[in-house]
Formats: C-alpha cells, structure tokens, sequence
C-alpha cells in the first residue's frame, strides 16, 4: 500500500525530469501538473460579488454577436433547443443538505453571497422566436410545480426532465407551448441529502437508454460513506421500464452529459473535490467508459490517493480510469455541448464548455465559456475562451455561465444562473446571405 | 471594612469565572473522546460531535477570557496563581481556535492533527480550572 502511494509521485518525477523542469505548470489538457495536496489552516474561500451588467455584455470572439434572449428567469440552469428551434429552459435550485457542522453554517453564508437571492423556478420556461429575426418574441410555462429541473432530453415525442429525485417525462408535440398533462414518473433517483443537487440528462442515440449523472454527497465523505450510496455516478435507466444500473461510478459530480455525434458516445464534464489547494483536483471532461471507475472519493486524477478517506480502498484505486482532458481546477464546469460547423470553421469540431467559476480560489478560475477543439473524436489542443467577460475588472461577477446547449442552426445557448438571462452567441453571417 | 467587602466582591466575580472555565474543559474532553471515537471507528458521526463541543468548548473559554479581562480592570492586584492561571486560559483559547480549525477539515482530513490538539486542549482547560480555583482559595486565606 505504501508503494502505491508513492507511484504517483514517482509519476510525477518522471514527468517533470522529461520536460526538463522549468516550465510553467499546465492546468489544462491530458497531462496536467498535480501539484502536492495543500491545505491551510483556512480554506481558500473567494465569492466574486454579484454586480450588474450595465451597458456591458459577455465578451465573444470577433464576428460573433451575443444577445440576451431571456432575462428575469428563475435561475436558469440547463436548456435544450426542440426540433423546431423552440428553447426550453429549466430553472431551479435544489439539495436539502442539513447544515451538519459549524463549518456548514459558516461556509454557506459566504457561499450565498456569490448566487443569485432569486426565488427556485421549479419550472420550465419556452422560448420561441417565430421568424428567426433572433427575437424570441414568445415566452411561455411550458411546465411548472417541478422539483428542481436541470437535465433535459427529447427522444422522439417524449421529453424527459430530470427533477432532483425523479426522472419523469412529457409527452410532446411539435409546436407545443405548454405541456399538456403532468408529467409521468420514469423512476426515482437518489435524492437523499441531495449535497449535489443536480441531474444531468443525456438520451442514448437509439432512445433506449437515459443517462442520468447523479454528484456525489459530500465534497469528501465527511457526510459519511453511508450517504454515498447511489452517489457520484452515471445511471443507465432504460425508458421503456425505468430499471438502472451504474453505467460509471466515482464521478464526484458529473454535471452534465453530452452524446458525441458520429460515435455516439457519453461524455460528461465532472466537478472535483476541493479543499487540496488551488490548482487541485483538476476538473475535468471525459469519455464516459462503460462500467469505469474514475476515483472518487479513494483517488483523483486517476490513481492519486486521498488521504482524507477512511476507510482506504487500494483495490479500487488501482482501477482507477484518469479522466481525458483537464479543465483547470475550481472551475466548476456545469454544462457541455458538442458544436457543429454552423458555429463558424473555429469552432466547428469540438465541445463548448460553461464553467460556472470558482468560490474556494484566492485566483478566480472559470466565470467563461471555453471551446476545446477534438481531432479524430478526442480532446486535442488547450481550451480557447468563447464567452467571457462574466467576470468584471472590478472583480464582480455580471453572470455565471451553466449550461451551454448548439442550436444546430448556428447558436450557442448559455444559461447564466446568476444574472438569470439566456445569451445566444451566433457566429458571422455571410455578407448579403 | 472597606478591604473585605471589595474582597467579597472579587471573590463573587471570581466564582463565575471558575464556573465559566469549569464549563470549557468538559467539553473539550467530550471532543478528545469523540476524536478518538472517530479514530478507531472511522464513523464520521464522531468528528461531528467532536466539532460542536468543541465549538461549545471555545464559548465557554471565550467568555471566560473576557470575564478574567474584566477581572483584571476591576482587581489590578492579581495573585501568582491568577496570572499563570490567565497565561493557561489564553493558551486554551488560541490552541482551540487551532483545534476548531482543523476540525474544519473534511472527514480524516482533520487526522491525526485533530486529535493531538484535542489532548492539549483539554489538557489545558483542566490546568486553567486547577489555577482558577488555587486563585480562588488563596484570595479566600488573604
């Protein structure tokens, strides 16, 4: 056991002596440097206080126009665009953690100085611009009394809302404003605790699955092992019965799911633990390997022990999968989206990312939405900055970016939960098009 | 007449200063076990406990320190055994302030440091009820 938890800093070593030491450490991509876990005697804790956006907007790159196409919502945080260009937003906020220990009371009173004072949607609001002027002149409840909405997913005429404690579904109709009955339980999910609230929704391209991402718990079992049951993996339920099974496990908190078109593969963006320094543990996308086991709570980043969990268990650290593609620690990514090339040719292979920013980092980190480009179905190259400016000079925050959603038409969706507005980023039209 | 009325006055202070230092060390004591509860058994109810004596603990000290403050305002003639004895109750709190911390910690995080500044703690508060009480006797010989 001793060994093993030297390998990875043997790893490491090797690593460094290989690139001649020297460089800049690399907080992105699939080798980033893991520094050595760190904790003072006070965490990190930086809330970037919410500001107004004025006359200011996001920042795009250049060509690219952004737009608030909603604003008042109520915490919108994942969106889904229907067949016929309609947008649905979920909004909601959920968990009923117990307030467990004096850090708790602390913590969360400086925490809700960094989110929105907004009362919990519970709903899902349409959108629709008709003529496709990029005015989304109607705004409907498509459905309301839902329990904390975040995933969202269409397969075929059955749209499936996953609540924080219950997979249900609509049925639907092109056109549709308004949901025409309540909506009907798939199954349950694991919703006790609820610590990490959110359950991201991915339809497998056949329709008969549903991946639902459940977070773990606790930020690392100090909720205790018991409450992790069921916790910190992706559910495959089939649609047709409701019955699941644990599709990936040790994924802390995957908090959003994305099919990858052509392969029709899962991948998530997964928030790690924190309280191990600011540039640890990375947060990270990945290809979600059927039946894999990617470390939490034993490990992260592969087989890098955590010491703070008691009891140890060497056997599954061993089998441990390290996850594709760094994002950079505290970035807290909640939402990711294969693009197309109707996003215009830089963007046209790869995945948006919104990272909704960190709390817990003296160097705010994320506040943005990044693109990182693939080549050949995999992550290849450093993340390039979409939509930024979230983040004032002045340190306020304008916004927090969550889910980001194409519109195959050519649009970027980005739900920002704390200004409560939906931006659409479109790329530059052809002149005289 | 004048000395023994302020005398009987310090002395009324002085009992709720040892009542306030006789609260602190029980609870200490109550995370020190816990600690060692949570130590063997891992079970993560323990290090819960343990945080909220401990916190309790540190009220306890906290008034205690301001009260002994107030003490040293209204009687400036402090005896050997009250000062040691106030040296030991600021050595209490800032060692629990340190132990609070760490306790803050997540899960086995807080191990073993946790436990170490449990012990010292404890240690401390009983030696600070120990000196509150030797102050106590000897201010009622004089």
């Amino acid at each position: 056991m001793r060994n093993l938890r030297l390998l990875p800093l043997v790893a490491t070593a090797a690593l460094l002596t290989a690139c001649g030491g020297g460089e800049e450490a690399q907080h992105y991509g699939p080798n980033p440097t893991l520094p050595e876990p760190e904790r003072g005697l006070l965490p990190s804790m930086k809330i970037s206080e919410p500001g107004p956006w004025g006359q200011q907007r996001p920042l795009v790159p250049a060509g690219y126009t952004v737009t608030a196409i909603a604003t008042n919502l109520a915490i919108p945080r994942q969106t889904l665009v229907l067949p016929n260009g309609d947008i649905l937003v979920a909004e909601g906020r959920g968990g009923h953690a117990p307030k467990l220990r004096p850090k708790d009371i602390i913590a969360g009173m400086i925490k809700s100085k960094g989110t929105t004072s907004v009362k919990s949607g519970n709903r899902l609001t349409l959108l629709r611009d008709a003529n496709g002027d990029g005015v989304y002149e109607l705004r409907t409840v498509f459905a309301d009394k839902l329990d904390a909405p975040y995933g969202l997913a269409l397969v075929g005429d059955q749209l499936y809302v996953a609540n924080q404690g219950a997979l249900v579904r609509f049925a639907y109709t092109p056109g549709q404003t308004q949901a025409g009955a309540p909506p009907v339980k798939v199954t349950d999910l694991p919703s006790h605790i609820n610590h990490h609230w959110t359950k991201s929704l991915a339809a497998s391209p056949d329709g008969r699955f549903l991946y639902v991402g459940i977070g773990s718990n606790s930020n690392i079992t100090e909720r205790g092992m018991p409450a992790e049951a069921d916790r910190a993996m992706v559910w495959q339920i089939d649609a047709a019965s409701g019955a699941h099974r644990p599709f990936a496990t040790g994924l802390r908190n995957p908090t959003a799911l994305a099919i990858q078109p052509g392969t029709g593969q899962l991948w998530a963006v997964v928030n790690e633990r924190d309280e191990l320094g600011p540039n640890l543990v990375p947060d990270y996308l990945t290809f979600v390997r059927d039946g894999g086991f990617y470390g939490w709570p034993y490990s992260y980043w592969g087989q890098n022990v955590d010491n703070r969990v008691r009891p140890q268990d060497p056997q599954k650290v061993a089998t441990a999968i390290r996850p594709d593609y760094s994002l950079g620690a505290h970035v807290a990514a909640l939402g990711v989206a294969f693009s197309n090339p109707a996003m215009g040719a830089a963007f046209a292979d790869g995945v948006f990312v919104g990272e909704h920013g960190s709390w817990n980092r003296s160097q705010p980190s994320g506040y943005k939405v990044v693109f990182v480009p693939f080549q050949n179905g995999r992550p290849a190259g450093p993340p390039r900055d979409v939509v930024t400016g979230f983040l004032g000079a002045d340190g306020k925050a304008r916004g927090r970016p969550v889910g980001v959603t194409v519109d195959p038409r050519g649009a970027l969706i980005v739900a920002d939960d704390l200004s409560n507005t939906i931006w659409r980023v479109t790329p530059p039209r052809p002149a005289g098009a | 007449m004048r000395a023994i009325l302020s005398q009987r006055a310090t002395t009324g202070l002085h009992l709720l200063y040892v009542v306030l230092v006789s609260c602190a060390a029980p609870l200490f004591l109550g995370g020190l076990l816990s600690d060692i509860a949570y130590a063997r058994t891992y079970e993560i109810q323990w290090l819960n406990f343990a945080d909220w004596l401990i916190a309790g603990a540190m009220v306890f000290t906290g008034v205690a320190l301001a009260w002994s403050l107030v003490e040293v305002v209204l009687d400036r003639g402090r005896s050997r055994a009250g000062l040691i004895g106030l040296g030991i109750l600021v050595a209490t709190f800032l060692v629990g302030l340190l132990n609070s911390l760490t306790h803050a910690r997540d899960a086995w995080g807080t191990m073993p440091a946790g436990l170490i500044l449990s012990l010292v703690t404890t240690a401390l508060a009983i030696a600070a009820i120990w000196f509150a009480v030797a102050q106590a006797r000897t201010g009622a010989v004089q």
